[in-house]
């Protein structure tokens, strides 16, 4: 069988068991923001947070619990780093210096993981499996939380109520992310991934001498970086690392986990808003997406044009053996149009063109099929952006889901869309014309151009991956990701929110025989085209410079 | 004023609540729970999959790949290239590690890629010498290595920087020259090599390896018997 045959087999593995997990976990997650029931553990957390949990709240009460939830974790992240070099259990590792720590900080609650320090030689075993750890899950069930009361706004009418925080928050991590992570964590170990509290000891080599490693809960903290599209890796290797991802089969079953809980969440989506094929328009519209860039990346990486790729005759720079092109192109795909920025092959040394792929994969807005929460609520958004385009072409007020999208409901879109990009290209401009930031770039000329593009890029969708050439750990770029990263995050949440809140105070409007169907493969096409081409407008002139101009030179 | 004050306080306090007792759900029993179920199914897995020789000796983790080098010649000299020591298999090249400027105490093994961009200078001449490093240490003189024969995984660096593979093809092209270092039948080195190839999990998961430590361990019982 050839390499590209294998490929192939393993996108259509792949595509089938996510197809097996969609029902039943979305349907599954449905219920589980629907419930009235509490369990009883859940009793006592809501006692002891101090909230009741079936308080209705509107859109500023809800907002407030996620960014006061959100400021905690900032804050007691910093805490932790700062303090690492007194603290039991750190292996000795020194206290993290202030902008390494902010900005660990905020990438880990901000569900974006860029990571300027390399896991196995800064971080023991209190910061990574109490801090960082714990932000995977809940920073994931954030995201989640944000994304159901959107949908609850277009479920509901004539209330301004959108669930309460703290149960949704609970819920998420209790009844979908922890129970998934378990059971995840215990197949990851059964291919190998490490799972111990071990110190950091020698080991044995075969020529004489010894090793040193660093042990650590690794595969419970693996699971659920890529579960909650986290993505901040154990080890500096990331899922390149064999103990973090061991086999041919963990790696795929990793690829599973990025992608199921936000392609699921279009289901719950459609069951919730009370129409199943609203959720299939959503969903063939990523799964269209996603599938197209996956081909496209194979197609680039098997053709390996570039200099060093042609000596080589493959393009394996940066790739592990066992995984070789097709697994690491499927890997690299899924993990930059997801939120997760996870990485089992080393972005920065594949082609031009595939280094273009993953950048654009980001700058869609990571919607296909996104991160866990945000890719939805990221997809609804273009969904309006989609139905106001039709709007403007037939002259008709734009609607969606039985709700009109009015100036208020536009602007908030708009503002949500103008976000990412806003930070991505005034960051990337400051640094090139700024004098010292260039000097962290590897590579020189376009490459390193698009180096500095992709950090911000990464940083302000709230990715994590790199073009790790970079040298990112200055003051400058600590701060400025930093600060990409928080107001990638939290800003377009409250644009969402807002929305959320307008739609739920709405009225339905009957459809009529000149209502746009928003379930037909028609509206699917437009919506992916209305991405593709919005997308495209913005960022076409950061890429010619960048990725362009080195895939087109090869 | 004050109320607005005092209810940001307490929504604050709420937070860290909340944040303290996902803490220790999520970061305290969680990974004690997994650890401990691990532990107890997998626990050769779980400590790093820790390989032993024929006397018994921990060699190293079948997972993460090491170097076959000669010892250095100067052992006051850091900077030394180090030469490879032709009698084993030899790995992928690894030109991603730093070292471990960060953290003086210990010398962990790091991981790393080069991260270079194809049309990088310095990685083309690395990938150039790996090459015909590759075809005069494996020619021999009844089996010559042509520059065409050479796989790509054979002269790039890994992503990990660890990786415990190589591709059947590199490990057949040094079938003679270790059969000759080690003054073995090629026929039965090559049958070595066979037994140690791993193809696609289910047939079409990853790609066909060779792990390179565990094919050693084994030529050290062969060529000692």
């Amino acid at each position: 069988m050839s390499s590209q045959t294998a490929g192939v087999l393993q996108l259509l593995a792949l595509i089938a068991a996510l197809a097996l997990a969609y029902r039943p976990l979305g349907e599954y997650m449905a219920r589980v923001y629907s419930s009235e029931k509490h369990h009883e553990p859940e009793k006592w957390i809501y006692k002891a947070i101090g909230a009741n949990p079936t308080a209705e709240m509107r859109w500023p009460a809800y907002l407030r619990g996620v960014l006061a939830f959100s400021a905690v974790g900032v804050l007691f992240l910093y805490a932790l780093q700062r303090a690492q070099g007194v603290l039991p259990g750190s292996l000795g590792f020194q206290a993290i210096d202030p902008d390494q720590a902010f900005n660990t900080a905020a990438s880990f609650v901000a569900n974006t993981n860029w990571q300027s320090y390399s896991g196995e030689q800064a971080m023991g075993h209190v910061v990574q499996t109490g801090g960082l750890a714990v932000q995977n899950f809940v920073s994931a069930a954030v995201g989640m939380a944000v994304a159901v009361a959107l949908v609850r706004g277009f479920a509901r009418s004539r209330t301004g109520e959108l669930g309460n925080f703290w149960a949704d928050l609970v819920r998420g991590v209790f009844r979908i992310l922890l129970p998934l992570s378990v059971v995840g964590a215990i197949i990851l170990v059964a291919c190998g991934a490490v799972q111990n509290f071990s110190g950091i000891h020698e080991v044995g080599r075969f020529t004489g001498g010894s090793q040193e490693w660093n042990g650590g809960a690794v595969a419970s903290q693996e699971v659920i970086k890529v579960l909650g599209t986290n993505g901040g890796g154990y080890f500096n290797a990331n899922s390149a690392h064999p103990f973090e991802n061991p086999t041919p089969f963990s790696n795929l079953f990793e690829v599973f986990l990025i992608l199921v809980i936000p392609f699921s969440l279009t289901r719950t989506f459609g069951r919730m808003v009370g129409s199943l094929r609203q959720g299939y328009a959503i969903l063939a519209t990523m799964a269209t997406i996603w599938i197209g860039f996956t081909a496209l990346m194979m197609w680039t990486e098997f053709a390996h044009h570039g200099p060093a790729f042609e000596v080589a005759g493959g393009a394996m720079e940066g790739k592990e053996t066992r995984f070789g092109i097709g697994a690491s192109a499927i890997f690299s795909v899924a993990t930059t149009l997801t939120s997760t920025g996870a990485v089992n092959s080393f972005h920065s040394s594949y082609t031009g063109l595939g280094g273009g792929i993953q950048l654009l994969g980001m700058q869609l807005g990571e919607i296909a099929p996104g991160g866990v929460g945000s890719g939805l609520y990221g997809m609804l958004v273009m969904a309006m952006i989609a139905v106001f385009i039709a709007g403007l072409m037939v002259g008709r007020t734009p609607e969606y889901l039985g709700k009109k999208i009015g100036t208020r409901e536009i602007k908030f879109a708009a503002c949500y869309i103008l976000v990412t990009p806003a930070l991505v290209l005034g960051f990337t401009a400051a640094a090139m014309a700024l004098p010292t930031p260039p000097d962290s770039m590897l590579n020189s000329g376009a490459h390193g151009f698009s180096e500095v593009l992709y950090a911000y890029t990464s940083g302000a969708n709230n990715n994590g991956s790199a073009f790790a050439g970079l040298n990112a750990d200055t003051q400058w770029f600590n701060s400025t990701i930093g600060i990409a990263m928080l107001l990638g995050r939290f800003l377009p949440m409250v644009f969402v929110l807002a929305l959320a809140g307008s739609l739920a105070e709405q009225k339905p409007v009957p459809a009529t025989a000149g209502t746009l169907r928003t379930d037909k493969p028609l509206y699917t096409g437009l919506l992916v085209g209305t991405i593709l081409i919005v997308t495209g407008l913005t960022y076409f002139p950061a890429l010619a410079l960048g990725p362009l101009a080195e895939g087109l030179a090869s | 004023m004050n109320t607005s004050v005092s209810h940001t306080v307490r929504l604050i306090g709420a937070g860290l609540r909340a944040l303290l007792v996902l803490t220790v759900i999520c970061g305290v029993l969680y990974p004690l729970a997994v650890t401990g179920i691990a532990q107890a199914l997998f626990g050769d897995k779980a400590d790093g999959s820790e390989i032993k020789d024929e006397a018994g000796k921990v060699v190293g983790s079948s997972l993460i790949g090491q170097t076959y080098n000669l010892p250095g010649q100067n052992p006051d000299d850091p900077e030394e290239a180090a030469r490879p020591d032709l009698r084993w298999f030899q790995p992928r090249p690894s030109n991603g590690l730093g070292t471990n400027s960060v953290n003086t105490r210990y010398s962990l093994i790091l991981s790393g890629a080069t991260n270079r961009a194809g049309d990088d200078e310095e990685l083309i001449k690395w990938v150039t010498d790996a090459k015909a490093a590759v075809v005069a240490d494996n020619s021999t003189a009844g089996f010559k290595v042509r520059p065409q024969d050479v796989p790509a995984e054979a002269v790039t660096s890994s992503g990990s920087g660890l990786d415990p593979h190589i591709s059947p093809v590199y490990a057949g092209l040094q079938v003679h020259r270790v059969a000759e270092r080690n003054g073995l039948d090629v026929k039965e080195v090559e049958k070595l090599v066979r037994d140690h190839t791993e193809g696609r999990q289910l047939g079409f998961m990853g790609e066909p390896r060779v792990n390179v430590l565990e094919l050693n361990t084994a030529l050290k019982a062969l060529s000692q018997n």
